[in-house]
């Protein structure tokens, strides 16, 4: 109990002397996960508004594998990344194992299908009227898409919000392929705040890992700061 | 001008529309009433093209605006169309009365004074920068409208606009409705299950019913000679007997036997032909049975009231001539003649004031 209570304290003063190694981490995760986000809704979005509004068929079998995806394990994602860009993979000579890059990569296919389901949540949860409405006042379908994107652009951001969520908090596709290395420059480092805590924890540095748990909580906090705020904004 | 010709549309097997053919012609206003369910807003969505149809062709101004893809959106930007939900973007009110501009590549001092403009004449001069979800119903679909014609349409559709509305907004939209039309001379195509807005806007009205349209004519023909027994009870006759025709008097009166009694009424059906007789509330006059028979020249029954029911201003007196009939009075009336339930009464009505259809259209 003594031992936490410690650990607990001496993670406070690493937050408060803004310790350059707890700092590091937490930056590289969120420049690795907010990447992952970026390029994740890059994608998520445009094939959202697609599927959405699409008329093809298998439509409704394509959402049900989507939403089947949002609990798609992370180890298996970073298996499958591993598999690809391994030196034996068919992407091996890219040499992006145990990269930033490969994070970034297995971050991104993560959480494209709990981005790309949420949009067409987002989207399909717009006022059929509202659409009408568009369609009546002369858009073209370029015009249409991006005003319904305005229109759902608050469930929209919640989207991506829980994408960034997903993408900091998961750590079995970042050890497959970040392989948690501490390098010596800070972009060539794979070492995040859920591998790190993993391996401080296995090396009985409880105060430095603790410290990692809280500043993954702020950023977890804020998120869902953001999430709660824009769902409010959907109903003003 | 629109043109409809022989429309039909089906939902997974269930025909809503069946043949609808009519025209409304440019400057006109033009009223679909109907039953709910009875297809307007199918109708209206067809028109406005954000639907088409399964069979048959609408044609604006002789193009057939279902016939290629191509030309689609340049007929949708000559329509606006106002919605029976009050539907707004999530946005200012200036916003959102320019996007149809926007759309079009207009300029930006342009928008603003359009959106001014529209505004003012909508009543809202000065809500530019309010959000547009915090206005009321009937502010909204005032901004509906000004959204609408903002990008001065030469047709204006209008799916039930009054339909979830307060009285005085229901009043402030009707009043736009004819101001448009009276000083853009736009054509305007709205859908009622109000028949008495029908009756106030409109200068023809079709009535939609299974499917078609069952009669199509200026208010007071719709109203005071419906086509069919369906549609009389639809406009509001609400005696409506059965009878056939025995003979025939001068001046085209015919005396048809309704059951128990005969009626004297003016019809252009021969003998022994099944009839429907439409006879309006307000047409019939009731008067205590002691006081005597009226006029020897109208019909005259005798009856005992059943039940008197407040209705505004009016009650509905209804008497049990073996048949039922119903007279609309005054709260006064119904006291100076001391009428009530179990009353012994003489019901009189013109003959004139019969309209008789033919009983097999229904």
């Amino acid at each position: 109990m003594y031992e936490i209570i410690e650990g607990f304290i001496e993670a406070i003063r690493l937050i408060v002397t803004l310790n350059p190694n707890v700092m590091a981490i937490a930056a590289r995760s969120i420049i690795i996960s907010l990447t992952a986000t970026i390029i994740a809704s890059l994608i998520s979005l445009p094939l959202g508004a697609a599927i959405n509004f699409g008329n093809f068929r298998g439509r409704k079998g394509l959402i049900n594998l989507i939403q089947t995806l949002y609990s798609l394990p992370t180890v298996i994602v970073g298996l499958l990344i591993f598999l690809l860009i391994s030196r034996a993979g068919p992407l091996g000579f890219l040499r992006l194992l145990f990269t930033p890059t490969a994070m970034i990569i297995a971050q991104t296919v993560l959480i494209i299908p709990i981005m790309t389901g949420l949009t067409i949540s987002a989207l399909s949860g717009v006022d059929p009227v509202i659409r009408d409405t568009l369609t009546s006042l002369g858009a073209t379908r370029f015009q249409f898409l991006i005003n319904i994107m305005k229109e759902a652009r608050f469930a929209i951001l919640a989207a991506v919000a829980v994408g960034f969520g997903r993408a900091i908090s998961e750590v079995g596709a970042a050890i497959l392929v970040g392989g948690n290395i501490a390098a010596s420059s800070f972009m060539s480092s794979t070492r995040v705040l859920t591998t790190a805590i993993s391996l401080e924890t296995s090396m009985g540095n409880i105060p430095q890992s603790i410290a990692l748990g809280i500043v993954l909580l702020i950023i977890a906090l804020g998120v869902n700061l953001v999430i709660s705020t824009l769902q409010q904004g959907r109903n003003p | 001008m629109i043109e409809l010709d022989g429309v039909s549309k089906e939902f997974d097997g269930k025909r809503v529309l069946d043949g609808v053919t009519g025209r409304v012609d440019d400057g006109e206003i033009f009223a679909v009433i109907g039953p709910s369910g009875a297809g307007k807003s199918t109708l209206l969505r067809l028109i406005g093209l954000l639907d088409t149809p399964t069979a048959g062709t609408i044609r604006i101004n002789g193009i057939d605006i279902h016939a290629s893809k191509e030309q689609s959106l340049r007929i949708r930007r000559t329509i606006g169309m106002v919605f029976q939900k009050p539907a707004v973007f999530n946005t200012t009110v200036a916003e959102n009365i320019a996007i149809g501009l926007r759309f079009r590549g207009v300029e930006r001092e342009t928008i603003m004074k359009k959106v001014r403009g529209a505004l003012d004449m909508v009543g809202l001069a000065g809500y530019e920068e309010r959000r547009a979800r915090t206005l009321s119903g009937g502010e909204m679909q005032r901004v509906a409208l000004a959204r609408a014609m903002v990008i001065e349409p030469e047709i204006l559709l209008m799916d039930e606009p009054t339909a979830n509305l307060d009285p005085v907004s229901v009043e402030k939209i009707e009043e736009l409705v004819i101001r448009i039309n009276r000083e853009l001379g736009t054509t305007i195509l709205f859908s009622t299950h109000d028949m008495y807005q029908g009756q106030r806007l409109a200068h023809r009205i079709a009535v939609l019913m299974n499917g078609r349209f069952a009669q199509v004519g200026t208010p007071r023909e719709v109203f005071t000679l419906p086509a069919t027994r369906d549609l009389a009870r639809f406009v509001g006759i609400e005696n409506i007997l059965e009878g056939v025709v025995m003979g025939r008097e001068d001046g085209g009166i015919a005396s048809i036997d309704v059951g128990s009694t005969r009626v004297r009424a003016r019809s252009s059906f021969g003998p022994g032909e099944r009839v429907a007789l439409c006879i309006r509330p307000e047409d019939m006059q009731i008067a205590p049975a002691e006081r005597g028979v009226g006029n020897p020249g109208r019909n005259t029954l005798q009856g005992t009231i059943i039940s008197i029911v407040p209705r505004g201003p009016f009650s509905r007196v209804t008497v049990d001539c073996g048949f039922m009939l119903s007279s609309i009075l005054s709260w006064k009336k119904v006291d100076d003649l001391e009428l009530q339930e179990g009353s012994l009464v003489v019901v009189s009505f013109a003959p004139e004031s019969v309209h008789v259809v033919s009983a097999g259209e229904s």
